[in-house]
């Protein structure tokens, strides 16, 4: 087992899990995206598909402990790494100055501490309905207890909640738009041939991410999709 | 030309609890300055009139001055070398400045150079590493043959990449985690592209990995500023090599109770 912790805390080993775990979020919100697009679709789309999730069972449970283990290891790592970063520059410059890092590049703690603080008030929000008790009990009183269209059109119909989620999606962009490339960079992915394409890539997915998230509270705040009755 | 600089001033050794000492940014006004002066020859200078009225002239490093050596190195303006691309403090000129300018001068700045003394830091961690695993350890005996063990071009252009790092520091100084992941990416990349290197490819990645967290470098976070500052243009593709061979090395690693038996039987 000490070869597995030497990597661990060898300073390669950590930028390892921050990429595999970047990796597997970021498949998750894909995956979380094109779920939720269907909302697009009415309420017997979307309310189908949540009930289908829920039924799951058990399975639904090891994914979500599964997710919850990577984002923790995301989160801790991402921490360490970043205290022994600021530790390893005792002084700083007078004069400070960026040659070529972007601006993502150089706010992804930033950027990531506000995801940590945006995933607690979503899952406080729609999952635990802890923030807005009404919106969760549009979902437990309609469609078999499944209506989640009922309660995120609730939600977005606020104009408060629809502008913050739409705002964390520019973080999220910010975010992915340097984590993508920065991971295949992490694990040995650089080419000439390929390294300008992935650089692309990543603010491509980066945008299309944040876009598709954030037209769903513009949909309903704009009254694309019709609040449920 | 007319500068106005401001320059760090430490009297004494930085240690691991006061790193900055009495360090502090002092201001000197330099005229007549010519525009065909190396950057280092504008501080000789400054340091000639220093010495007149009985001043501490400004200590730095330096020694070729031809952009070889690896020994000169300050940040200037907050970026390590200066504002040309491709280029050493010593082959700095003048004229890369307008008259006028107002220039912030530092050293080094990274847990794992300590300042010696003003411009100066100790670079004996780079050293460390090196000492490590950035060799190849066979006894070579009498020079063989040039072409005796034929190496691809392409392979040899690789090597040669890496291989035109000067250990000047710069990459430690730019990143924003002063991390040396280039520095210790061109040693694996010089290396790894040659049929005597890759003989030890898996302990030297162990290794200098090893080395390289000890001395108490941050960690790469993939912004490239080291690329950016590298005075011999060693590209980041260095670093991702470098991951690709520490992952590997670790996955191959054999128990220590199975190190050196030889084979079964």
């Amino acid at each position: 087992m000490n070869w597995l912790i030497d990597f661990w805390r060898s300073s390669i080993g950590g930028k390892v899990i921050m990429a595999i775990t970047g990796l597997l979020l970021f498949g998750f919100v894909v995956a979380h995206l094109l779920g939720n697009l269907q909302l697009l679709s009415g309420p017997d789309k979307i309310n189908a598909y949540a009930k289908m999730l829920h039924d799951l069972g058990p399975l639904l449970w090891v994914m979500r402990i599964g997710l919850l283990v990577v984002f923790v290891l995301h989160v801790a790592t991402g921490i360490r790494l970043a205290r022994a970063n600021k530790a390893a520059r005792p002084v700083a410059y007078a004069k400070e100055a960026t040659i070529q890092a972007s601006f993502a590049s150089r706010s992804m703690v930033l950027s990531g501490l506000s995801l940590l603080v945006f995933v607690v008030y979503h899952l406080l929000h729609f999952t635990l309905g802890v923030t807005n008790p009404g919106h969760s009990a549009l979902k437990a009183a309609g469609a078999g207890g499944h209506d989640v269209y009922a309660m995120v059109t609730a939600s977005f119909s606020v104009p408060a909640i629809a502008i913050a989620y739409m705002a964390f999606q520019a973080v999220l962009f910010l975010h992915l738009s340097h984590g993508v490339q920065s991971l295949a960079q992490t694990l040995g992915l650089n080419h000439r041939r390929y390294s300008p394409m992935v650089r692309t890539l990543a603010y491509l997915l980066a945008a299309a991410i944040a876009g598709g998230n954030a037209f769903l509270p513009f949909a309903v705040l704009s009254g694309i999709v019709k609040v449920a009755s | 030309m007319k500068v106005t600089l401001h320059i760090w001033r430490q009297s004494r050794q930085s240690t691991k609890g006061d790193f900055a000492q009495d360090g502090r940014m002092v201001r000197y006004e330099l005229d007549h300055v010519s525009a065909d002066m190396s950057f280092l020859e504008m501080l000789d200078v400054l340091n000639e009139q220093l010495i007149h009225k009985g001043e501490e002239p400004v200590a730095f490093d330096h020694d070729c001055r031809e952009g070889i050596c690896g020994s000169c190195g300050v940040v200037i303006d907050g970026v390590p070398h200066g504002p040309e691309r491709g280029t050493t403090t010593c082959q700095l000129h003048m004229r890369s400045f307008k008259d006028g300018a107002e220039i912030w001068v530092e050293p080094w700045r990274a847990a794992a150079f300590p300042v010696v003394r003003d411009l100066v830091v100790d670079r004996s961690s780079f050293d460390r590493v090196v000492q490590k695993g950035a060799f190849i350890s066979v006894g070579t005996g009498a020079p063989q043959d040039a072409n005796a063990i034929p190496v691809p071009k392409h392979d040899a252009d690789r090597a040669f990449d890496a291989a035109t790092c000067i250990g000047c520091g710069a990459c430690v100084a730019a990143c924003k985690n002063a991390s040396a992941m280039l520095f210790v990416g061109a040693k694996v990349s010089h290396f790894m592209h040659l049929p005597q290197g890759r003989v030890e490819r898996e302990q030297r990645a162990r290794d200098l990995v090893a080395a390289m967290d000890r001395e108490g470098f941050g960690n790469c976070t993939n912004q490239y500023e080291c690329e950016a500052a590298c005075p011999k243009e060693i590209p980041v593709r260095v670093i991702a090599e470098m991951n690709r061979e520490f992952v590997r090395a670790k996955a191959v690693e054999e128990p220590a109770s199975d190190k050196g038996t030889g084979g079964h039987g």
